[in-house]
């Protein structure tokens, strides 16, 4: 995976607010990201996790705080230039249907980073072969399996050499025999030094993978810290009860 | 006497239709397909603006996109090609000369825009919102993503009612008579009708017709096909499925 790997960023959100209308959906919420570390965001539904990561490449922009790649505020760069440095995996993987897999890869890489078409496929096969998919190159997406898709999904953020990696509850959509494929190669990329950010319902991926899990409940970060901490020694009463839930 | 003997006498009388047929092949079948064709191609142009325009957050693009639908779908085929066509004259004068049909087909593609246009909005409407954000998380800005991800999805969607439209316009491109054609410029209802005026057998007329049925029908079917194609992906793809998939469609796997 080390190809994939441009030069990965810290990453800082700071006291990040947002509300859509009366409805408060983060209230101050914080989270650290090392250069090269993982996090999991682990929580209830409707706390904030997607909202939070969606701030952090300006799909949403916040009402109030600031985001920081290296240090640096990304509130007053071009997003659209943002979200090549910032790749991103949905729930739903969001392929391009009418598209072929490799389509859906070389668009962004023809179009953004103006390649040749000849540079643009040999990137995307490189991808595709990363996620043990170069047989299905030329498959529509809806030919493929859930975890398939996904980790074409994830093939296509790759190809642009981002600097971030953000999952949104990437195998939530999942059948339950599909999950492993896409953690692993989730793991994979993570021990590779990618900075990530991975909204999870998967306890034990957080536990194993994550360098920091964060746990946020009504739109702030309630505790974050190493994953035997926050698994192991809870401190705060909400996130003991949750635990108590999902584990 | 056969009740229906006025029927075979005055519509089907080959040798009325003979006599018309090479006029409608060398004179009215051109023009006819000049008329929808450039109708077709400008109609869905303006169509897709409209349709842009009317899913646009700004509220001075939104509006005058309604009113104009409301207008052009509103009005009768006949009164705006009237109002283009002799309203404009003078203007089309000067522009193009005394030929008609640049402002018939003006006129036959701003009716057709106001029903593509709701054809295509109803159609891009109809991808999902995580479509859009899949593409502007990539780094696409909102005119790319829409130009290369949302509109080719919703237009595919709706291909079939566009299609419509377009039969609906090869019908309506017989109104451009009433701009007054000179003989080159008859398209095949006028020659239908001008064999009838003379010859007092409308068999002339039902030739024209079956030309527009000769012209509809595969077209129609064409599309049904392109659109099953769409919806399934080509027959060889199929056969690349993977093993997990394979259960659902009852075959062995391997």
């Amino acid at each position: 995976m080390s190809t994939t790997t441009a030069t990965p960023v810290s990453l800082a959100v700071r006291d990040v607010h947002l509300a859509f209308g009366a409805h408060r959906v983060l209230r101050g919420a914080d989270l650290t990201v090392a250069r090269g570390a993982t996090a999991c965001v682990i929580g209830p539904s409707g706390s904030g996790k997607s909202t939070l990561l969606r701030t952090v490449n300006r799909l949403i922009e916040p009402d109030r705080g600031d985001v920081l790649l290296d240090g640096r505020s990304v509130l007053g760069d071009d997003p659209d230039a943002l979200r090549q440095r910032v790749g991103m995996v949905f729930q739903q993987f969001n392929l391009f249907p009418h598209m072929t897999v490799l389509r859906n890869i070389t668009l962004a890489l023809r179009r953004l980073k103006k390649l040749p078409e000849d540079e643009a496929v040999r990137i995307a096969r490189e991808q595709l072969d990363l996620v043990g998919l170069a047989a299905k190159a030329d498959a529509r997406p809806a030919q493929l399996s859930g975890g398939q898709q996904q980790r074409v999904a994830i093939a296509r953020a790759l190809a642009l050499r981002p600097q971030v990696m953000l999952f949104d509850e990437a195998t939530s959509a999942l059948d339950p025999e599909l999950v492993k494929g896409v953690l692993g190669v989730m793991a994979d990329l993570a021990s590779a030094g990618m900075t990530m950010v991975v909204v999870t319902h998967e306890m034990g991926f957080a536990r194993e993978v994550a360098d920091t899990v964060a746990f946020m409940d009504h739109g702030v970060v309630l505790e974050a810290g190493e994953p035997a901490a926050v698994f192991e020694a809870p401190e705060h009463p909400r996130l003991r009860r949750f635990l108590s839930q999902v584990l | 006497m056969d009740p229906l003997s006025t029927l075979w006498e005055t519509f089907f009388d080959w040798h009325a239709m003979r006599e018309a047929l090479p006029e409608m092949l060398t004179v009215g079948l051109p023009n006819t397909l000049i008329l929808a064709v450039s109708a077709a191609l400008l109609g869905s142009v303006l169509g897709m603006l409209l349709a842009i325009a009317g899913i646009s957050r700004t509220r001075w693009l939104r509006w005058p996109a309604r009113v104009y639908t409301d207008v052009f779908r509103g009005l009768p085929a006949a009164a705006t090609i009237l109002l283009i066509g002799i309203g404009l004259a003078p203007l089309g004068m000067r522009v193009w000369g005394p030929n008609p049909y640049p402002l018939g087909v003006l006129a036959l593609s701003l009716i057709a825009a106001a029903y593509i246009g709701e054809i295509f909005r109803s159609g891009i409407q109809s991808v999902e919102a995580a479509q859009l954000e899949g593409a502007r998380a990539l780094g696409f800005s909102w005119g790319e993503a829409m130009r290369l991800v949302i509109v080719p999805q919703g237009v595919r969607r709706v291909l079939p009612a566009w299609v419509n439209q377009l039969i609906a316009l090869i019908k309506d491109s017989s109104l451009v008579y009433f701009l007054g054609l000179v003989a080159s410029q008859r398209e095949l209802f006028r020659i239908g009708q001008d064999y009838a005026a003379t010859t007092g057998n409308e068999s002339a007329l039902l030739l024209a017709g079956l030309f527009y049925l000769v012209l509809t029908v595969p077209l129609t079917h064409a599309v049904n096909w392109i659109d099953r194609r769409l919806r399934q992906g080509p027959a060889v793809a199929g056969a690349d499925l993977d093993a997990d998939l394979v259960p659902a469609i009852g075959k062995d796997p391997r």
